[in-house]
């Protein structure tokens, strides 16, 4: 097992921290961008497009760059890492991710050349208000035949739904879910944005006899792209907490090298250099678990590992990073003491980024529930396949 | 990155399998999976099963019998062990004083050691706590004063007074590695020596300390003017800080238990098919699922990290990452034996059954051995300090 990065990946992680780290060099200016709709920066995007970030993991031929796993994750926990608002898990890695799994090659090529260049943003809209984390279709039902298909029902709280340049929305078939595509300004559709805690985007989407595309084949069940689209935005959704870990620690044991009380620095308390250290603990334990799901996903493309094991592999990396998120998150608070709870200050930001990553695509108790249901079938967990 | 081990490691792998699981007397496998204590006899035999194939001290130099394995096959050789129920080599033979005497003994003294070390002919017993020196050992207070007027080979004798405890299998010791005061008027880690004793010399007395599982584990050792030839030293005098910090070091790294946490867990997991009322599984309590779902989460975490670790590992230098393994490692260790009394549930109270008792045996050494572990987070370096460790030498955390 070879956890390292080759040389050519670390430079992508060197040029997309330059530019973040630039974008975001201080909380304040992340902050008075999530304060504007659409929640993230136009110009930080397109430079991300153009170091060819945002297609990344889609093929050469429908205008991605052809890289996987591993350069996704090394992105998306730069994206933690400033706790960036754009949404490269969410329009690239997901909503983009089921484009190039489940599309015909003319919509791949139409949709993901756009996406990568930048001028095309699309979400995907499929959570309900009484779905929890099931990854099929209920409330909203599709009907139709051959191209001609409209949609009906809700699905909320879809994130960056509302400044979405095309919904890829998950709806209720004959013999399952089917994919398909709704455009902005489609007929009976009504897009109601609201902030979300973390500082992002979220909207009630409507669809009211919406005219809706097919994504690949008309009126097929998508279940399985679906799961395992899913199962690779839960493993880049680890790595961008990672990021946001790292940050939330190393900016927690800076304070209390600095911060001064009863005339010594915090760090002289072990009380809290212990806690610290917990923290620390938690980070390097979810670190293994997550960039163990990307080398189980990375050996899914040459069929080494199925596409049940890359799902179970997410959800241990899911419930390790949720309860090392709730861990480090809370706990930089609390070492902080008030200046943590303000607006200003990062550390809240980045306990809110947590809880939104964690509440999106499944929480840890979710994830464990979904190990259980597998817990007779080995004796011990291995790691390797 | 890579997921898949090498060919070459892969084959490693099935080779430590096939040799652990056929060629380790069987009973010494089965009393480990029944999660009895070893008898002196069973831990001999299964060193020498090891040692007569050349693995049972990989981590020495080649020429004292180790091998040039790579980090990642020495953690392969650790886990299959461990996942075939086999014991680790005895830990004060092959990661303590073994290493120490390689690294920095005379030849003289590496001759007259280390084959009978590896094989384990010699049992040696570690001697460094005393009852004011624990965490911090370097206030320790048994003396060594050099008498340069006797002894023979002119080298002249220490004259070894003090006590040293929790000294673990004394009884079985012939061998006592120490360390010692031999400059009482310097700073405290700079007067201390590395000395080695044979146990049946006169003013060597060990004494039996009950364990709180009714166990006889550990010992005082006292030394009462106990005469050691000065060819004993291992190394130069004073410089015994330097080797103990060196000790300590592999001691952390040899002390987090995945395979065998990883092993007692899934014969816990067996064990709660069919430990529910009248004979049903408790898996189908989500409760204890839950808790098992968890703690197999939580172990493949830190193996995964003990990859990571070994990987990075620069040559003989522990990565300070070990210490996140020590206190994982030995909380995890904790937890499993904890779940164990759990699953038990009444019949754990069952720990002094013997024959014609209806109780399985698992449910009788449940406890016992939940008693026993909670030392695991208290040796090598207990949990608190591995955390002052993290906090001082990895988070620049100073207080
Ligand atoms: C079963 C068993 C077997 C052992 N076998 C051996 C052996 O074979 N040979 C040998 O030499 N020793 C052996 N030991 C001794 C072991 O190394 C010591 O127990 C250990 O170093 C702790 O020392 P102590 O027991 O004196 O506790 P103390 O050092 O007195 O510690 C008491 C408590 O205070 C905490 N503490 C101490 N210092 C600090 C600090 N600076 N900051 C925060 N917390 C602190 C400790 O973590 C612990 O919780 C064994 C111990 C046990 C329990």
């Amino acid at each position: 097992m070879d956890f390292q990065l080759d040389s050519e990946q670390e430079a992508l992680r060197d040029a997309v921290r330059a530019l973040l780290t630039k974008a975001y060099d201080t909380s304040e200016t992340r902050r008075a961008v999530t304060k504007q709709d659409p929640g993230w920066d136009d110009k930080t995007w397109r430079q991300l497009a153009e170091m060819g970030v945002l297609g990344l993991p889609f093929a050469e031929e429908d205008g991605g760059m052809g890289a996987g796993p591993a350069e996704v994750a090394i992105v998306a926990e730069e994206i933690g890492r400033v706790i960036a608002p754009e949404p490269f898990v969410e329009a690239v890695v997901l909503a983009g991710g089921l484009v190039a799994a489940a599309g015909t090659a003319e919509q791949r090529a139409e949709i993901l050349g756009a996406v990568a260049e930048g001028g095309l943003v699309p979400a995907f809209a499929h959570t309900e208000p009484a779905s929890r984390y099931e990854l099929t279709a209920t409330g909203v039902t599709a009907s139709g035949s051959g191209d001609s298909w409209t949609l009906d029902g809700v699905k909320e709280p879809v994130l960056g739904g509302a400044r979405a340049d095309l919904l890829i929305v998950s709806a209720a078939v004959d013999g399952g879910t089917g994919l398909f595509l709704v455009k902005p300004d489609a007929d009976g559709l009504t897009r109601t944005g609201y902030a979300t805690f973390d500082g992002g985007r979220a909207a009630r989407v409507a669809f009211d006899d919406t005219p809706a595309t097919p994504l690949g084949e008309a009126g097929a069940d998508q279940s399985d792209v679906i799961a395992a689209t899913v199962a690779q935005a839960q493993i880049a959704y680890g790595h961008e907490s990672l990021g946001a870990m790292e940050t939330a620690l190393r900016t927690t044991t800076e304070y209390l090298k600095t911060r001064k009380q009863f005339g010594v620095p915090l760090m002289t308390f072990q009380a809290l250099t212990f806690r610290a250290a917990d923290m620390y603990v938690s980070l390097e334990l979810a670190r293994s678990t997550v960039s163990w799901a990307t080398l189980v996903l990375l050996d899914a493309s040459t069929g080494s590992t199925s596409a049940d094991e890359v799902a179970e592999a997410a959800s241990r990396a899911k419930l390790q990073v949720s309860k090392a998120g709730r861990h480090i998150g809370q706990e930089a608070i609390q070492l902080h003491g008030g200046i943590g709870m303000t607006a200003e200050y990062s550390v809240g930001h980045y306990m809110s980024r947590l809880t939104a990553i964690d509440h999106a695509l499944g929480d840890g108790r979710h994830h464990l529930n979904r190990l259980v249901s597998t817990l007779g079938d080995h004796s011990v967990v291995d790691p390797l396949p | 990155m890579k997921l898949q081990l090498s060919d070459e490691d892969a084959a490693f792998r099935e080779e430590m399998h096939t040799f652990f699981t056929t060629q380790i007397p069987q009973d010494v496998r089965d009393t480990v999976a029944a999660r009895r204590e070893l008898s002196k006899e069973q831990i001999v035999a299964s060193v020498q099963a090891m040692n007569a194939a050349g693995i049972a001290v990989p981590n020495w130099p080649v020429e004292w019998g180790g091998k040039d394995w790579t980090p990642l096959q020495r953690h392969i050789w650790h886990e299959e062990m461990q996942l075939a129920n086999v014991p680790p080599p005895l830990p004060f033979n092959a990661s303590m004083v073994g290493p120490v005497i390689a690294a920095f003994g005379s030849q003289e003294i590496k001759e007259r050691f280390l084959p009978k070390t590896a094989n384990l002919d010699i049992w040696w017993s570690q001697g460094f706590s005393e009852p004011d020196a624990g965490s911090d050992l370097a206030s320790l207070r048994t003396t060594a004063v050099r008498d340069p007027s006797t002894g023979s080979g002119g080298a002249g004798e220490y004259v070894v007074n003090g006590q040293k405890t929790w000294t673990t299998l004394g009884q079985y010791g012939d061998w006592i590695f120490t360390l010692v005061r031999t400059d009482p008027s310097v700073k405290k880690q700079a007067g201390i020596s590395f000395l080695l004793i044979d146990m049946s010399s006169p003013g060597v007395t060990v004494r039996p300390i009950e364990l709180i599982d009714g166990g006889h584990e550990v010992n005082e050792v006292w030394f009462e003017n106990v005469r050691v030839p000065a060819e004993n030293l291992v190394g130069e005098e004073n410089k015994g800080w330097d080797y103990a910090k060196f000790l300590l070091g592999n001691e952390r790294v040899g002390v987090a238990p995945v395979g065998s946490t990883k092993r007692t867990l899934s014969q816990a997991k067996e064990y709660a098919k069919t430990a529910g009322p009248g004979g049903t599984s408790l898996l189908d309590d989500p409760l204890v699922a839950a808790q098992i779902a968890d703690l197999e989460n939580e172990i493949l975490a830190l193996e995964l990290t003990a990859l990571r670790v070994v990987a990075n590992s620069a040559d003989g230098k522990p990565h300070p990452a070990s210490s996140v393994l020590k206190l994982r490692g030995t909380e995890l260790q904790q937890a499993v034996t904890e779940l164990f009394v759990d699953l038990a549930g009444p019949l754990a109270l069952a720990s002094g059954a013997g024959e014609g008792s209806d109780v399985p045996d698992l449910a009788r050494v449940a406890t016992p051995n939940y008693l026993n572990f909670r030392k695991a987070s208290i040796y090598g370096g207990s949990n608190e300090v591995q955390r002052q460790i993290i906090a001082g030498t990895i988070l620049g955390l100073r207080g």
